[in-house]
């Protein structure tokens, strides 16, 4: 006989289908909002770019699919990290100081640690990005812990903190004066086969990394009493006290775990061996940012995670090719945000979900 | 006799049950109709579904004879009904006249007017004898005058049909009786009240008829002139109850656990809220700490428990020092404690049933293997002690705690605390919102827990639990014990003027 609880983590159980179809709709909505934005800024071309949009992901054939898991690597990391402290009832809105301190540790490692073998050295690497981003999510967790400091303002802070102390240490350690920029990792990322999957395609054994972290965290959360406790916390915090969880404990490694999350979001970019740098500009890491839309679109379960991740990608993707077609390169950037920032509001849409199927069923009845 | 309310034919399901049955409720103009029945048996549901919150399945609802829809509460408002819900619904920094006047607003120019709310609060608490400080934040209120805000949010609106949930499980003896007072001076005005409550005596003291339910179908209604109490508890339970605490006469055995000079914060002010109390919780024995609400019980028990520190004084539990300890550290060493609060300590909401039942022992090798958690021991344990405790739910271990009748959220916190087998059980109204029949079983599990060696101590409101289920008395006023008595020897009256702090005794 098949254990009870499994019959209730099933996939197909009517909490998860009520989720899946509020994401659906929440994206179709955001895409007709882009629709309408294409629609007032250049009507001639709306519908030849909506389609841009759509297909856009698919431009090249495998080339473009790979670009797409290229894209998504990083941003499925920071939803994660984003999901993750969500699940405790923490609004980690400091992905982005996170992913910048991983992406300096990276490179740090990366550049100057050359007398690693290239096998464990992109690893060293990788981990420095996760360590680094911990870190930095350390100070918000132990004063939202200790201090109870609201950690939407002190990761905030954090963001800023992270942004100017990299352009100032990149300057100093691993600095390409000429383009502005880090100077080029020496440690790689494999590719572990992808390369020939999608020939000419940035994508790289990242992507395994990032879905091989979204099955632990998946793990984490629902199969593990520290899993367990993390919940408690986040739902109800006098209650797990109650029952002699420690609350403050949970919350510091809660922030930690999230920002070595975002860190090796970071690392994973920026080992990619893609040419991407860290360039030296005062403008918050973007990857960051859109770990929330991924996390609220995902409806912060890892998994849904997952596909928000490789969707909002597969739209940035689209996007790129609508210079093709006439559209100011800032339209372009309103259209796509708005794309998935719409898409965002799946939450509020969970809701009304629910509440038409409840309907329908009374109705029924 | 024409009815003000008339439901008919009422059928509510919820995901595995039918919580109510084809329920029919006829309320006449100007009584006060009292709604029975065990926990779980679809009392709040028909009730919400006559506020507007549910939709039932079939059924219709009359008004004054006229048939009438009720989508929301708006609705509800719009003709009348007013309800003050089991677990209130106030925003807790808000002040009570913001509270009362939220939704309904008079605005003028465009800017909120308080003075014309102020003054029709002022003038319905006067007429109702409420007694409320309009200004006062809701955080700040006893429980008893968050409930007459409620009330006072009915009448503000001009409601008719007034509608109480289980209004009396969280107030003190005394606030009942100036609840009576207020629900009989609202009838003399017309207005139409149901009103629920597992207290037969309220029923017996207040209400002109009674409606009963049993497992979410209707039983019957009956005249309470023409009724006794047995003959109510058997309609509702299906059997004979003993109202009676059987329990058989025992030496108290050795000093398990030893309060030494402890002063503990006060959780509202900068005031001490217990001052020096001494005293010892003995093996085979039930102590009660009886008092009025407000008087030091909640930060004593927070103190005992881990959940607040203390500024001075000593705990010593079977030998060990366990002031400073953690609360697990506690938990382990043999403490368990049945909170005040079930919603804010006692269970995690949005868990369901079973995560809930394992609450303190999730971490225990019994339930998880190498930091995994053991799901087919935690839902076979879960199974076993909904069995044992009778706890009734539509979804079984699965239940999200939320949607679980509030006796039997109740009963899962107490299956939990019982079950841990615990050397001191700390039970504050352990019985606060259950059914007859549940206050029978969880008085006999308490007698149990004594008799198998275990010390219990008890915080309760309701004298008559105090004088049924204790071997001994402390009665604590404004912070200090004031005298111990022995149950046997004393009387409800005498007791009453100890917690009213008109008399003093001795403590050992
Ligand atoms: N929102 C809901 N979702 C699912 N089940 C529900 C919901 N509300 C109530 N139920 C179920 O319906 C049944 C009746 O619940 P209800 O709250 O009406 O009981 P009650 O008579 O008020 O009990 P109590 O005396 O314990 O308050 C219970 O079994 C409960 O689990
Ligand atoms: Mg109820």
């Amino acid at each position: 006989m098949m254990p009870k609880w499994i019959g209730k983590s099933n996939l197909l159980s009517e909490k998860n289908i009520v989720s899946l179809t509020s994401s659906i709709s929440a994206i179709l909505v955001g895409l007709l909002f882009g629709l309408v934005i294409l629609l007032i800024s250049n009507p001639s071309q709306a519908f030849a770019g909506f389609k841009t949009i759509l297909f856009g992901g698919f431009t090249g054939g495998f080339k473009g699919v790979g670009q797409v898991l290229y894209f998504a690597t990083p941003i499925i990391m920071t939803g994660l990290s984003v999901g993750f402290a969500f699940k405790t009832g923490l609004f980690n809105i400091g992905a982005s100081g996170q992913f910048i301190v991983g992406a300096y540790a990276a490179v740090l490692v990366g550049v100057r640690l050359t007398s690693l073998p290239p096998s464990i050295h992109w690893i060293v690497a990788l981990l420095a990005a996760a360590a680094a981003g911990g870190l930095w999510a350390l100070l918000p967790g132990i004063l939202k812990a200790y201090a109870n400091v609201n950690e939407v303002i002190a990761t905030i802070m954090m963001n800023y903190i992270g942004m100017y102390s990299v352009n100032y240490l990149v300057t100093r350690t691993v600095y390409d004066q000429l383009r502005n920029q880090s100077i080029s990792t020496v440690a790689v990322l494999p590719k572990w086969g992808l390369t020939t999957l999608f020939p000419r395609s940035s994508v790289n054994g990242g992507f395994f990394i990032a879905v091989f972290m979204v099955i632990v965290v998946h793990i984490l959360i629902n199969k593990t009493t520290f899993g367990y406790e993390l919940k408690a916390c986040g739902f109800n915090r006098e209650a797990s006290r109650y029952a002699g969880i420690n609350a403050k404990r949970n919350i510091v490694l809660s922030m930690v775990i999230a920002g070595a999350l975002a860190g090796i979001g970071a690392g994973l970019l920026f080992l990619a061996g893609s040419g991407k740098h860290i360039e030296v500009v005062d403008i918050l890491a973007v990857e960051g940012f859109n770990g929330i839309p991924v996390a609220l679109l995902g409806m912060s379960s890892p998994i849904g995670i997952l596909f928000a991740g490789l969707f909002i990608a597969y739209v940035t993707q689209g996007g790129f090719y609508l210079q093709l077609s006439n559209f100011v390169p800032e339209v372009i950037d309103i259209i796509i945000a708005a794309i998935i920032y719409f898409s965002a509001f799946a939450l509020i849409f969970k809701n009304i979900m629910s509440k038409l199927i409840k309907g329908r069923k009374e109705q029924k009845q | 006799m024409e009815y003000i309310i008339e439901m008919l034919g009422i059928t509510k399901t919820f995901p595995g049950i039918i919580a109510n049955d084809d329920i029919t409720l006829q309320l006449r103009k100007g009584e006060i109709h009292a709604l029975l029945g065990e926990n779980g048996a679809g009392k709040s549901t028909l009730m919400s579904v006559l506020f507007g919150l549910y939709h039932p399945d079939k059924g219709t609802i009359r008004m004054n004879g006229q048939e009438v829809h009720i989508k929301d509460p708006n609705d509800a408002n719009k003709l009348g009904i007013g309800m003050v819900h089991q677990h209130f619904k106030l925003v807790h920094n808000f002040t009570v006249i913001e509270n009362i006047v939220l939704g309904v607003e008079s605005t003028r120019h465009g800017f909120l007017s308080m003075e014309n709310a102020k003054k029709k609060v002022m003038e319905l608490s006067d007429r109702y004898n409420l007694k409320v400080d309009p200004d006062a934040l809701i955080s700040d209120i006893t429980v008893g005058m968050q409930q007459r805000v409620e009330i006072l949010k009915m009448l503000y609106r001009d409601n008719e049909v007034l509608i109480f949930d289980e209004p009396t499980a969280v107030l003190t003896p005394q606030e009942i009786e100036d609840l009576m007072q207020i629900m009989r001076g609202l009838t003399e005005e017309g207005k139409s009240i149901l009103f629920i409550t597992h207290k037969l005596k309220e029923i017996m003291a207040a209400a002109d008829r009674c409606t009963v339910l049993r497992k979410g179908k209707y039983i019957g209604t009956v005249e309470v002139d023409a009724v006794t109490m047995e003959e109510l508890s058997e309609m509702m339970v299906g059997r004979k109850v003993s109202f009676a605490v059987e329990k058989k006469a025992l030496q108290p055995g050795q000093d398990i656990f030893e309060i030494r000079n402890l002063i503990v914060k006060s959780r509202h002010s900068q005031k001490n809220a217990v001052q020096n109390i001494s005293f010892k919780l003995r093996r085979n024995e039930i102590l009660c700490i009886a008092g009025i609400d407000g008087n030091g019980q909640s930060e004593l028990v927070y103190a005992l428990t881990g959940l607040q520190p203390v500024v001075s004084g000593q705990l010593i539990l079977g030998g060990q020092d366990i002031t400073h300890a953690s609360i697990r550290q506690r938990n382990a060493g043999g403490i368990g404690h049945i909170p005040e609060d079930r919603h804010k300590h006692g269970l995690v909401l949005d868990f369901n049933l079973a995560e809930n039942l394992v609450l303190k022992n999730y971490y225990l090798e019994d339930y998880q293997h190498q930091g995994f958690i053991k799901f087919d021991a935690v839902y076979q344990y879960a199974d076993q002690l909904i069995q044992q405790f009778d706890i009734r739910s539509g979804q079984g271990a699965f239940t999200p705690a939320r949607s679980m009748s509030g006796g039997n959220q109740q009963k899962a916190i107490l299956a939990r605390e019982i079950d841990g087998n615990p050397d001191v059980l700390i039970a504050v109204q352990p019985t606060r919102g259950l059914d007859v029949g549940a206050v029978e079983y969880i008085h006999g599990q308490l007698v149990d827990q004594r008799d198998a060696g275990k010390a219990v101590l008890l915080v309760s409101l309701e004298l008559e639990e105090v004088m049924n289920l204790s071997d001994r008395i402390l009665v604590i006023f404004e912070g200090e014990l004031v005298a111990e008595l022995d149950p046997k020897e004393t009387t409800i009256q005498e007791l009453g003027l100890y917690m009213a702090g008109s008399k003093r005794g001795k403590v050992q």
